[in-house]
């Protein structure tokens, strides 16, 4: 497949894979559950042993296994906050850039309209008042982080729309009589397919980005017994490792979240790629040994003389 | 010529004439673009008052410069676009304007476009392509759908079918493309096709070959042919007759061969000397410099009078009415007119030109 | 308009050049040894179709290829004699550094893009551009002199001073093309290199455009490459005519010779491909096939699958640019085609006398005339 031809899908889409193995495989394979506590007379967190890899908590709670159940929640949520945000935007951004007219117009006002909306503050505002049940179910919380993610996808997606809705070939649609539902979804959709990929990867960051403050902030409760990287970072931090040095405690969850939006963020930049070759290295000399600089157009003489046939 | 009506002045109709009912004709056909502007409401008069009858069998061309609402007229005569007034007959009735007359009406009347680049969508394949048109249109049973696409292939000369069916529009030439689209366009099996710069972006030595693809065509299917474009050369090639556009409106029409050999008006003169011609001894003369007029606020009388090296003082009075010029050619242009004739020849000095 | 038939020196000598795009493995060759002279106040015609690498030959020349370009091969040497001076410099472009460049470009050596509405700088006035590019070569001149050089530049090309405060995108086509042969002029160049800058133009515009170019290369004394795909245009306009195909150069020689008596079958092929504008209506061919991808050239003539005369040795061995059987010594002509080799019989439509000035009927010079089918009206 063409895709996996460039090094940096292939890079974002193992790493991608190696976290969702964990947070699907994770809670099974952990040497303990994520609040089982070694103890409960020490107060203070261990650092890494061959007990405990990762250390533990001040609760004397296995850091491993936390890290290792912690990433299921957060995937799960920006994940359906990535798929119910690109469903909005398509809806919304398609039909607006291909009806146009007053269907543009009522459509664009909303969309600015949410892009204006500062979006954590708006989260923080509706999570806050929520009983910690409700901001368990991943598909509320999903559904909410949408909510504030969808104008952006959907302001593109517009403009992509207009600019195709131009092209010859849905002209040539209508002039054999398909009806605009089958032109937008059989003409048009396939062409934003790459823009719609980018914008899905670019929603499930910022959908890990809003999960993850949210629960470190706190804004989000969870049920007890219940962990993931935020809430790890949010007891960690308030039980004051950073004061006192306890690393092992906030960097494993940190370093995950990071991992996760690396290997999506290197996904994204290798299908811009794919949609737009002129970007990769290859064209640009890198690595072959030629300089190419505009205007000093290089001169190799290293072709065979005259006469050879091909 | 003139089709005697209850109108105060006697409509021109272009087209080449044959006996019985035109598959396709265009009356009175004009359009205006609104254009939003600062100060009040103006309009973009793309397309003046056309009379067009396009009979089966024939190819006719539309000939003229960028801006002279060539591209407005194809695209009205296939009812992308609503005219503004006149009305659109096929087979000598009037065309509907309502939904399920307009879905009927595709599948009489289809336009081939000038970018094989963007005509095919890049994500599907060319089975895809035609099959659509056949769904749409001739609802075929099971088994037939793949035999009609591929000889539909066939019928534009891309054969062995096998070879191309499964194909997808990136790997094919520009010359391909264009055939697909061209089958496309069979599989509904139209009266009239509409070719709106079809081979303009072709290479030079594949051009020949879909123009001579549309003449078969003509003749084997008995098609109304439109043919678009820039070229008069290829436009004397290809059609019986020759319609000339400038600034929105008709300005001579008749045989190809005609209006090349003795053009009656002074803007065929000039596209005819601008053109390339290899076999030409002389240095060309041009009579007539400057650049189409702006269709927003249009020159009074007749649009061509600020260019014309003939014009006299009734061009801009009085936009000319299409007057004979020897057999099928006409041309609107107060030079034929006995009335305003120049006595001598002395009279028709150029004016003075400038940008 | 073309001059009639004086020419001068060499003034642009390239020499075997040869151009890749990409490098190692994966390069593709997209110039094979081209060989062109170009005369002192010569217009010399690049005719080719996609593929032929004609663009590629007029921007490698001046080391403006962008990347993936590299050249691989050959010599351009450029002998400059600036005006008024006795003395000529000969540089080749391809061994020259930067600085060398800088004195060449533009100054001796200057080109007309295809498309002036991406080449001028949308957010400069139309005075500005040519002003800041005569600040940057003609140090010496005073702000002063550099509005009145702009003024006159313009007024050259037919554009009136009261234009001179315009942005490009209030000018039409054509008047943004002359900008660009103002600017190209400015400084007096030597040699000016122009990529189709007709084609996006109305014919009317196109042709007023190359009349007053012409005066100004009477006037001036320039030698012209003019480079496009419209061959019926260049037989009007050029002197000489080199025609390219998938990145070789096919056959060379004068205009009116070119045309009234080609040598190479696809010389033939792509003057049948132009409709008359006068004469008897007959059907014609054009040429069958298209023009190869360079990544999948084929073996030998790249040229003869789509060749009605092909011999066995033409899928084999790649023809050499010679003189053709058909002419006398003497003759600039020259044609890459194994049919013009000594002891093969030359088919009749590629062994026309070169003198002949009468335009053969092209239903002869096409071949076998299709049968009309009846009741066609042609």
């Amino acid at each position: 497949m063409r895709i996996l031809r460039s090094t940096k899908v292939v890079v974002g889409l193992s790493l991608l894979a190696f976290f969702v193995l964990l947070a699907v495989v994770g809670p099974f394979v952990a040497p303990h559950a994520p609040d089982w506590q070694a103890n409960t007379t020490s107060g203070v967190p261990q650092p890494p042993s061959s007990h405990f890899w990762f250390g533990t908590t001040q609760k004397q709670e296995d850091v491993f296994s936390q890290v290792l159940a912690g990433g299921r929640d957060t995937l799960l949520i920006s994940l359906l906050a990535g798929l119910i945000a690109s469903a909005l935007s398509i809806l919304i951004g398609v039909s607006a850039g291909y009806f146009g007219g007053v269907v543009d117009e009522v459509l664009s006002v909303l969309s600015n309209i949410f892009l204006a909306l500062p979006g954590l503050l708006i989260l923080m505002v509706v999570m806050k008042p929520l009983p910690p049940q409700d901001t368990s179910n991943p598909f509320l919380i999903g559904g909410v982080i949408a909510l504030t993610a969808w104008a952006w996808g959907a302001r593109v997606l517009r403009a992509q729309t207009l600019s195709l809705r131009n092209q010859d070939y849905v002209e040539s649609a209508r002039v054999i009589g398909e009806r605009s539902p089958r032109v937008i979804v059989f003409e048009i959709l396939p062409n934003l397919l790459p823009i719609l990929a980018s914008s899905f990867i670019f929603t499930v960051i910022y959908g890990i980005g809003a999960y993850v403050s949210l629960t470190w902030l706190g804004v989000i409760g969870v049920p007890s017994g219940v962990v993931t990287w935020g809430t790890m970072l949010n007891v960690s931090q308030a039980s004051g490792s950073l004061i006192s040095g306890w690393w092992w405690w906030y960097v494993p969850p940190a370093l995950c979240v990071a991992g996760v939006g690396i290997a999506l963020a290197l996904l994204n930049f290798g299908i811009d790629e794919i949609v737009n070759p002129r970007l990769t290295s290859a064209r640009t000399g890198r690595g072959s040994g030629v300089k190419f600089r505009l205007g000093l157009t290089p001169v190799l003489q290293s072709a065979p003389t005259k006469g050879d046939a091909k | 010529m003139t089709t005697p009506t209850t109108e105060t002045t006697p409509r021109v109709v272009h087209g080449p004439k044959r006996p019985g009912t035109p598959a396709l004709e265009a009356r009175n056909l004009t359009k205006h673009f609104p254009v939003h502007q600062f100060r009040g409401r103006q309009v973009v008069h793309a397309v003046e008052d056309i009379s067009l009858a396009l009979p089966e069998g024939t190819v006719t061309a539309v000939v003229g410069e960028s801006g002279s609402g060539k591209s407005t007229l194809a695209r009205l005569l296939t009812q992308l676009i609503t005219p503004t007034s006149g009305e659109l007959l096929l087979d000598g009735k009037p065309v509907g304007t309502s939904a399920r007359e307009r879905r009927a009406y595709t599948s009489q009347v289809h336009l081939v476009l000038q970018d094989p680049f963007s005509s095919l969508n890049g994500v599907h394949s060319v089975r895809y392509h035609l099959e659509r048109p056949l769904k749409l249109h001739r609802k075929p049973g099971r088994g037939e759908l793949d035999a009609l696409a591929k000889s539909l292939l066939e019928r534009v000369a891309l054969s062995p079918a096998e070879n191309y069916i499964d194909k997808f529009p990136h790997e094919l030439s520009g010359g391909q493309r264009q055939r697909v689209a061209i089958a496309r366009g069979l599989a509904v099996q139209p009266r009239v096709l509409l070719a709106d710069e079809p081979v303009s972006m072709l290479d030079v030595s594949i051009r020949l070959g879909v123009l001579n693809l549309l003449d078969d065509l003509r003749e084997r299917e008995r098609l109304a042919i439109l043919y678009v474009t820039h070229d008069i050369a290829s436009a004397r090639y290809l059609a019986d007759t020759v319609v000339v556009m400038y600034a929105g409106q008709v300005v001579e029409s008749g045989p190809a061969t005609q209006i090349t050999d003795s053009p009656a008006h002074p803007y065929t003169q000039l596209l005819l000397s601008a053109a390339p011609d290899p076999s030409r001894t002389e240095p060309v003369e041009l009579r007539g410099r400057g650049a189409p007029p702006s269709l927003v606020d249009p020159p009074s009388g007749c649009r061509f009078h600020p260019r014309c090296p003939f014009a006299m003082a009734v061009c801009k009075e009085t936009a000319p009415p299409a007057l004979p010029a020897g057999g099928d050619q006409v041309a609107a242009c107060w030079l034929l007119s006995p009335d305003h004739a120049p006595t001598t020849a002395a009279d028709a000095t150029p004016s003075a030109t400038d940008e | 308009m073309t001059a009639s038939g004086h020419l001068g020196e060499p003034v642009l000598e390239i020499r075997d050049l040869c151009v890749d795009y990409g490098v190692g493995k994966k390069a593709v060759r997209a110039i094979t040894d081209a060989t062109l002279t170009l005369h002192r106040g010569e217009v010399l015609g690049l005719a080719g179709e996609s593929g032929s690498g004609k663009s590629t030959l007029a921007y490698a020349l001046t080391r403006l290829l962008r990347a993936p370009g590299v050249i691989t091969g050959g010599q351009v040497l450029f002998h400059s004699r600036p005006q008024g001076s006795d003395t000529t410099r000969t540089v080749d472009l391809l061994a020259a550094g930067v600085e060398e460049l800088r004195v060449v470009r533009w100054s001796e050596l200057s080109v007309v893009f295809q498309s002036a509405m991406h080449a001028l700088n949308p957010v400069a006035r139309i005075d500005a551009q040519l002003t800041d590019m005569l600040k940057v070569h003609r140090r010496k001149m005073t702000a002063e002199q550099r509005k009145e050089r702009a003024i006159e530049l313009l007024r050259m090309v037919g554009i009136t001073s009261d234009r001179l405060l315009s942005y490009p995108h209030e000018l039409s086509g054509g008047m943004r093309q002359r900008v660009m042969i103002a600017m190209a002029l400015a400084l007096e160049p030597q040699v000016v290199l122009m990529d189709e800058p007709t084609t996006a133009l109305d014919v009317v515009t196109q042709r007023e455009i190359l009349e007053e170019l012409m005066q100004l290369r009477q006037r001036l004394g320039f030698a012209v490459i003019f480079i496009t795909h419209d061959l019926s245009l260049l037989i009007e306009l050029a002197d000489s005519i080199a025609i390219m195909y998938a990145g070789r150069i096919v056959e060379r020689g004068g205009a009116q010779e070119l045309f009234h008596s080609p040598r190479h079958p696809y010389t033939l092929g792509l003057i049948n491909s132009f409709p008359a504008l006068h004469g008897e209506k007959v059907r014609m061919e054009g040429i069958p096939g298209s023009p190869p991808a360079l990544t999948s050239l084929p073996g030998g003539c790249a040229f003869h699958p789509r060749c009605t005369f092909a011999l066995d040795r033409c899928s084999e061995e790649i023809p050499v640019l010679q003189r053709p059987v058909a002419d006398s010594d003497g003759t600039e002509r020259t044609a890459a085609c194994w049919l013009q080799t000594d002891g093969q019989t030359v088919p009749q439509q590629l062994a026309l006398p070169a003198s002949a000035k009468l335009p053969a009927p092209r239903g002869e010079a096409a071949g076998a005339e299709l049968p009309e089918p009846d009741g066609s009206i042609k």
